[in-house]
């Protein structure tokens, strides 16, 4: 699914991280760890093919393929739930978007709130929206950068049932691994 | 068909956006109308037609600006750049669909201008009606690519300007000549801007998008 050797990342004269290699098969669950700043979410922007390393050798799926999600749940926050997945589900080639929209709105507790402006929403709730924004596609390869973020309980239970489905390649990267270490094959760890 | 499908939805959100946070087109209507009252009172009587349609143009080139400054503002702000390029969609659909929009806000600053400079100052012919909505393309397609281009910098507010600015010189240049009735070749000269920099725009925006 992804083979990276010798990745190294810099903006001008900063380096972000060097000598990376990540051999992840299409079942696999890579665990990207380490401190604020070390360099994770530039890890994850390079996988996703939204940012060019500035060295090293990388194969990477079709973009089509990516189910990424960042810091922010990358939605618009003037438009409603069902508008979101509507756009997106478009853009990304989603031929029966009306019934999995439906579905994960379900699944993640958003159906009720459907027709309501994101604005209005709580962290927690654009958090679980982001997530079916990532989900509607059905990924094969899904990279989540620090995916638990303003999560509550229920959302927490949620984000598990998505991580320990195996029919998929998931790198996730997070400060905070003692919750979702349990679903790891790999790790990686920057200091 | 899928391609204007993708196009058509990406410009429908972007004035849904408008329509719902109200952000953008009412400061170019006050900006169109403030500029143009104080253009009423600062030229001397008796300047003439043509020095107004000058001002005209000035007005409206400025109020442009005000809609490229703020047509991706919902990408910078909300990292939603991230989610558009990922998408297996063709790249330039973005920049066709934010285009279409820009030129949406535009029409609609016109229909308040355009009668607005009528009351101030004299009356608009058709030539100049159509030198504005040529003048809508050009300033679009080349704005929403300069403007893709500005929201990766720190310094966006002024590098937008200072790359919008001279690139409209040859707008003005081609609006003014057709609105003061100096012969359809600047019409012509528009036609021949907007399909050039149009094409540039939609062939370049892919390279624009792209982090390196």
């Amino acid at each position: 699914m992804i083979e990276a050797r010798g990745l190294a990342k810099r903006y001008g004269d900063r380096r972000v991280f060097r000598d990376v290699d990540v051999r992840l098969e299409s079942d696999g669950f890579l665990l990207v760890t380490g401190p604020n700043g070390s360099g994770k979410t530039t890890l994850l922007r390079v996988l996703a093919g939204l940012a060019a390393p500035s060295a090293g050798e990388l194969r990477l799926p079709h973009r089509s393929t990516i189910g990424y999600l960042g810091h922010d749940p990358l939605v618009y926050r003037e438009l409603t739930p069902l508008e979101n997945l509507t756009l997106f589900g478009r853009l990304y080639r989603v031929s029966d978007r009306g019934e999995r929209t439906g579905m994960l709105l379900e699944r993640f507790g958003l159906w009720d709130v459907r027709h309501e402006r994101v604005s209005t929403f709580s962290r927690g709730m654009q958090q679980r929206l982001g997530l079916c924004r990532v989900l509607l596609h059905s990924p094969s390869l899904l990279l989540l950068d620090e995916p638990s973020n303003a999560l509550d309980a229920a959302g927490l239970e949620l984000l598990d049932g998505v991580l320990a489905e195996r029919s998929r390649a998931s790198v996730v990267a997070t400060h905070e691994p003692q919750r979702i270490e349990r679903y790891a094959t790999g790790r990686l760890a920057f200091t | 068909m899928r391609y204007f499908g993708d196009v058509v939805a990406l410009a429908r959100k972007d004035l849904l956006l408008e329509l719902r946070a109200k952000e953008t087109l009412p400061s170019m209507l006050l900006f169109v109308l403030s500029a143009l009252t104080i253009f009423h009172f600062a030229l001397p009587h008796g300047s003439g037609h043509v020095a107004a349609l000058g001002l005209l143009w000035v007005a409206l080139v400025f109020t442009a600006l005000l809609a490229l400054t703020r047509a991706f503002v919902a990408e910078r702000e909300q990292g939603l750049f991230d989610a558009l390029v990922l998408a297996p969609c063709d790249r330039s659909a973005i920049w066709l669909g934010k285009a279409l929009a820009v030129v949406g806000f535009l029409v609609a600053a016109e229909l308040v201008a355009l009668p607005a400079f009528a009351a101030f100052f004299s009356a608009v012919d058709g030539r100049t009606v159509a030198a504005v909505a040529l003048a809508d393309v050009g300033i679009a397609s080349v704005g929403t690519l300069l403007g893709a281009m500005a929201v990766a910098g720190r310094a966006r507010e002024l590098l937008l300007p200072l790359l919008f600015l001279p690139l409209a010189v040859p707008i003005v240049v081609g609006g003014v000549g057709a609105s003061a009735g100096a012969g359809s070749r600047f019409l012509w000269f528009l036609v021949l801007y907007d399909a050039i920099f149009s094409l540039l725009a939609w062939a370049s925006f892919e390279y624009v998008v792209a982090e390196t």
